[in-house]
């Protein structure tokens, strides 16, 4: 199967192609330099991204923004967004607070990015 | 009236810097006025990851940045006012500002460094046809209502324009569970970051129209929907025939951002009409002495990092003004920006003021491939860099070293130029 990529390492924005059979890679072409061939090995065996939301403060209508801990893979981005929806705190709240451990299952947390007195 | 050394106008990424380098040099007697209810401008709002990657070398969210400096000002105990809007500044340096608790105040300063970013192009720059409706924002006001109030905008949106903020704004409005049917660039090309159009567009599906605009706007009293158009590229103009009805309830515009420099107007500082920026020398000191200029206010960033270094250099260099040690030796050769270069920053070196390098910023005015950047002073070449490919969405920023500034000296004017 071919897949498209475009490489994010720099404005360049290679277009890559890569030939991909049973989650094996095949080749990968396209692109002028080593980042891009890494970029493209990691977006084929698992693509994975920091997710950014908000969660709801008991008794005020400001939102706390939240980050995860480190990227998730990207199939689980609107899971992980569902149980931050789910979620409300109480303050105080400083930042780098955990707010949900190791969101879906995954290896990262939910935490505050900023205080919330 | 009260005196202080170093006053700021403005409290987000480009005041908070200046105010801690102000500080880190030795400076005593500073004080920012912001007039939102918190510091930390802009950045406030943006929630999402991707700030502080050359200056921290984490990827951080906008708060988080913006915190790290606010932490600073708190441990030095550099003393701010909030919702205290500056309405006035002269040549002699004199600010007046209005606040809630406050009243009216006059502060006679040594020196002025200003910092008050940039606001969005609204729709009435655009001229688009169609309704006066509700449901029509700018991305960044969309932002404001998002992250910091918790207010969602509408649920079928389109967004008008591919700069980093409208990108942006596209996949939050997903994740807050809206449908973004498409973003409409007029120009063959975003001017948005790569890296924004693959994870904000690509990742969710949304499609990309380059070469297209927004015709027709519908709907009384709510947006009901646009009718967008394929453009020639050489003319602009909607093809007709191409036109496509989209039926929505919000549009957002990401159409670019203008510095805002009313305030800077008053004290009669001079504006260039590349930048709409200060004019600023190497030290970012304006055509007023003592009033220094640095971050949006100067001219629009893409990353937060970089206004971060100009206004550690203003704040070091407004303290050095104020001990009268702030030599500008030698003569003023202008920089001109040749073919491909838009607004080139600063506008103005000093032949004999050199012993530190000077950085040189600005924004291609197209995209170009295996293309150099040349400074020249009258023919003469004097520093060249190749670059695989030159866009208008990544600042170009050149470091010149002390030796060419000494090889430039007795030159009228130095010349930065793309050749492509
Ligand atoms: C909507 C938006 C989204 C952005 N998103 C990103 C992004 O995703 N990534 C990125 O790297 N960069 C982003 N940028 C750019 C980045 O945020 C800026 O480079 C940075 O915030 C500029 O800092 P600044 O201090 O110059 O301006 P600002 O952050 O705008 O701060 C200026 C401050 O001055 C205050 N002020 C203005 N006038 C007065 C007055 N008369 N009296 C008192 N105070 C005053 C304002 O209230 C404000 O707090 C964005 C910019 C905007 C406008
Ligand atoms: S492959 Fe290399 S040159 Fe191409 S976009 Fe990626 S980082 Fe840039």
């Amino acid at each position: 199967m071919r897949k498209e990529i475009t490489c994010i390492g720099c404005p360049m924005g290679c277009r890559m192609t890569a030939e991909v059979e049973d989650g094996k890679i095949l080749s990968v072409e396209g692109y002028s330099c080593n980042v891009g061939k890494k970029y493209a090995q990691e977006e084929l065996t698992v693509p994975k991204r920091m997710v950014t939301s908000l969660v709801h403060v008991r008794g005020s209508s400001r939102p706390l923004p939240v980050r995860t801990s480190a990227p998730i893979e990207k199939s689980k981005i609107f899971d992980c967004l569902r149980e931050i929806r789910a979620c409300e705190i109480t303050p105080p709240v400083k930042i780098g607070d955990v707010i949900i451990s190791r969101v879906c299952g995954t290896q990262a947390d939910i935490v505050a990015t900023r205080e919330v007195f | 009236m009260r005196t202080v050394d170093i006053l700021i106008v403005g409290g987000g990424p480009a005041g908070l810097a200046a105010a801690v380098s102000a500080y880190e040099s030795g400076c005593r007697s500073i004080l920012i006025l912001e007039r939102e209810e918190a510091l930390g401008g802009i950045l406030k709002q943006c929630i999402h990851n991707g700030f502080g990657l050359h200056t921290f070398h984490e990827e951080l969210t906008g708060p988080e940045y913006a915190q790290k400096y606010i932490d600073k000002v708190v441990e030095y105990q550099i003393p701010y006012q909030c919702c205290t809007m500056v309405l006035d500044i002269t040549e002699e340096r004199v600010v007046t500002a209005v606040s809630n608790v406050n009243g009216l105040q006059q502060f006679q300063a040594k020196s002025v460094i200003l910092a008050m970013g940039c606001r969005e192009r609204p729709r009435g720059a655009l001229a688009i046809p169609g309704w006066r409706c509700s449901g029509i924002y700018t991305a960044g006001t969309a932002q404001k209502f998002v992250n910091l109030e918790g207010i969602m905008p509408g649920k079928k949106v389109m967004i008008l324009g591919s700069g980093d903020i409208g990108l942006i704004m596209a996949r939050r409005m997903t994740f807050m569970g809206a449908k973004v049917l498409a973003c409409v660039e007029l120009l063959p090309y975003s001017s948005g970051l790569k890296r924004n159009i693959v994870q904000c567009l690509d990742d969710y599906g949304i499609p990309l129209l380059l070469n297209h605009t927004v015709v027709d706007i519908s709907g009384r009293e709510r947006l009901e929907g646009v009718t967008v158009a394929e453009v020639d590229p050489e003319t602009k103009q909607p093809i007709p025939g191409t036109e496509t009805y989209y039926e929505c309830d919000t549009l957002l515009l990401s159409v670019g951002l203008i510095p805002e420099n009313e305030l800077s107007k008053l004290a009669g500082v001079k504006i260039s009409s590349a930048t709409g920026g200060a004019e600023v020398d190497e030290n970012l000191e304006t055509s007023v002495p003592g009033i220094f200029s640095c971050g949006n206010v100067l001219h629009v960033h893409d990353l937060v990092d970089f206004v971060s270094q100009e206004a550690e250099k203003a704040g070091k260099k407004a303290f050095q003004f104020v001990q009268g040690q702030l030599a500008e030796n030698g003569a003023r050769i202008p920089v001109t920006g040749g073919f491909g270069v838009a607004g080139a920053v600063p506008q103005v070196l000093h032949a004999g003021s050199g012993g530190s390098p000077v950085t040189l910023m600005f924004r291609p005015k197209g995209v170009y491939r295996n293309a150099k950047i040349s400074v020249s002073a009258e023919g003469t070449e004097l520093y060249s860099r190749k670059y695989r490919i030159l866009t208008p969405g990544e600042m170009v920023s050149l470091e010149l070293g002390p030796d060419l500034l000494s090889r430039a000296a007795g030159a009228k004017e130095l010349t930065v130029k793309v050749e492509a």
